[in-house]
């Protein structure tokens, strides 16, 4: 479906460990992907924050509602904090490009940090519908950023955590078990969403281990429907040219081993219009 | 009875008075799936260059009170590809089209004006000489009065149509008047404004600036008093000037202050990036500001602040 801009209602929304969960009324919202996001007006009308907030989709009902898990970290964010049920806020979604799902049953990994882990749950439902052997692994720094382990346990063949400080499961970070666990299983397919440099890392890991990864990447946006060109991050293309792609409508998800990981934040010398000697 | 608001700039004719800005809409066809862009008074494009460009590093953007400051710097695939995907859509779906252009030096502006004068489906050309995200602040053409008017003459010496070529202001100037009257005197039909403000946000934990390209351009509402003096000024020197105006318009009644200041139509940015349907409520909410008003129309209100 094409996305679209709703008005809203908060059905519910309640904290999840360092999180809150926001369940909205969706009746528009026919068809969600794993790797969807929502982009959220913040501060209501007439407001001074001009910019939405987007946040990968958690759970979608068709025709029904849409779930999204959020960190009251910034101002908007906050300000999302405060609403409640039945306040209404301004929605656009389904958007962007979602995960590709193999279309053969291929051992696969789910790899996450923190609420990144917020798609992961549906994304797992479906490559278990495909007959995939799904194995996850959710890292964060600490056991209370941890998001979704009860809930993927239910669906995964197995879930590994780590934390950085060792409150749950394995201290380390999630590369330090996931070379391991490809190899284990022979997984083909590495779904990631998280932090940049935890994705630097998966697709590196993942490519070392001989399994393709695709990576749901955190830039941040001003639009969301890819008007306005902020959210670039240098991608190699098919055919082999690297482009400032956007994440909102050439991504979330990029292939990991097409993102040039060590430039971002900057225009590679050989990206496409890029800067000649001179300047442009 | 609902207020008329068509409008013109110039010979163009327009049958709605909300157009998009030019860097907010991208080309028009990402946003077909929140309106049918062809009843906009026109798609104003985001300004293309002769070659394709990547435009500035990341971090481009930087949300500021009831604004935002970008630096996006251009990005944008060069003319060839422009004509043959941007253009096409845009015609294909009966789009109003003004095309902006920008270039890195005056014969560019001229190369992409003689390249645009044979084509079909240019309603109108936009020459963007204010950019503020350009290496150097020289390049910043509308800065000058001489170099402005440099850029129009070139390109209005290639222009041979009736479309109205239009020079959008920057109001990073002493005298933005002195200006306008130097690009009308160089050949314009008509000035868009205004472009964005020149400004900084200092990442405190970092300590360093912000965006990538260290400085960008201020828009939203928090410049929209900056514009409106603007345009009142330019209007109070050169009445019979068409002026279209944008800068932070939100609403209906933001977009009646732009045309009672003198702008005959008005366009959609930066509300654009937060709500994609804005060019289309703006319309329709400019529509019953007028009527509430007991106005018949849109065009009786031009400039109509000057009176009192």
């Amino acid at each position: 479906m094409t996305a679209k801009q709703m008005k809203c209602t908060i059905r519910s929304i309640a904290p999840v460990g360092n999180y809150l969960h926001l369940v909205l009324d969706a009746p528009e919202v026919t068809e969600v992907q794993p790797g969807h996001f929502a982009a959220v007006a913040v501060g209501g009308v007439g407001g001074g924050m001009l910019l939405r907030r987007a946040f990968s989709i958690h759970k979608s009902i068709p025709g029904d509602s849409i779930e999204i898990i959020f960190a009251p970290h910034g101002q908007g964010t906050q300000w999302l904090a405060t609403q409640g049920a039945g306040d209404v806020i301004d929605v656009i979604a389904p958007l962007g490009k979602p995960f590709v799902l193999p279309r053969q049953p291929i051992p696969c990994v789910i790899v996450a940090g923190g609420y990144g882990a917020a798609p992961m749950e549906i994304l797992a439902r479906e490559l278990r519908i495909r007959g995939c052997r799904v194995d996850v692994v959710l890292g964060a720094a600490t056991q209370e950023k941890l998001f979704g382990v009860l809930d993927l346990k239910g669906v995964a063949d197995s879930v590994i955590v780590t934390t950085d400080d060792g409150t749950s499961g394995v201290r380390g970070r999630v590369t330090d078990v996931l070379g391991e666990l490809i190899q284990k299983n022979n997984s083909q397919a590495v779904y990631a969403c998280g932090p940049m440099p935890m994705l630097q890392a998966v697709a590196k890991v993942s490519q070392d281990n001989g399994a393709f990864s695709q990576c749901a990447v955190e830039e941040s946006m001003a639009c969301g429907i890819g008007v306005c060109m902020t959210c670039v991050l240098p991608v190699i293309g098919d055919d082999g040219v690297t482009r400032m792609s956007r994440s909102c409508v050439d991504g979330p998800v990029f292939r990991g081993d097409r993102v040039r990981w060590d430039d971002v934040n900057t225009v590679p010398s050989d990206a496409f219009g890029a800067p000649r000697p001179g300047g442009h | 009875m609902s207020a008329d608001l068509t409008t013109s700039l110039g010979s163009l004719q327009l049958s709605a008075p909300t157009l998009t800005a030019s860097g907010c809409a991208a080309a028009g066809k990402e946003l077909a799936q929140f309106g049918d862009v062809s009843t906009l008074g026109a798609v104003v494009t985001k300004s293309i260059m002769m070659e394709p460009r990547s435009g500035r590093p990341t971090p481009r953007m930087a949300e500021t009170p009831s604004g935002m400051l970008n630096s996006i710097g251009l990005q944008g695939p060069g003319i060839e590809s422009f004509l043959e995907n941007d253009l096409a859509w845009l015609r294909a779906n009966n789009v109003t089209t003004i095309v902006s252009i920008a270039g890195n030096n005056v014969d560019e502006f001229g190369e992409l004006a003689r390249i645009l004068a044979k084509v079909e489906g240019v309603d109108g050309l936009e020459v963007n000489i204010s950019c503020p995200n350009v290496e150097s602040r020289g390049q910043v053409f509308a800065c000058n009065p001489h170099s402005a008017a440099q850029v129009i003459e070139t390109v209005r010496s290639v222009w041979h149509s009736d479309a109205p070529v239009l020079a959008k202001l920057s109001p990073d100037v002493t005298d933005i008047v002195e200006i306008a009257q130097s690009v009308v005197e160089a050949g314009v039909d008509g000035v868009s404004m205004i472009n964005t403000l020149l400004g900084m946000v200092i990442d405190v934990d970092q300590m360093k600036p912000m965006l990538g390209g260290r400085t960008g351009g201020l828009s939203g509402p928090a410049i929209r008093p900056v514009a409106v003096r603007a345009i009142y000024q330019v209007h109070a020197a050169l009445p019979h000037l068409p002026i279209l105006g944008m800068g932070g318009i939100r609403t209906g009644h933001d977009a009646l202050e732009f045309i009672a200041a003198g702008a005959s139509a008005v366009s959609i940015g930066t509300v654009v990036f937060g709500d994609p349907g804005a060019p289309w409520r703006i319309a329709n909410e400019l529509g019953q500001e007028l009527e509430s008003r007991g106005y018949n129309s849109l065009r009786e209100v031009i400039g109509l602040a000057h009176q009192n």
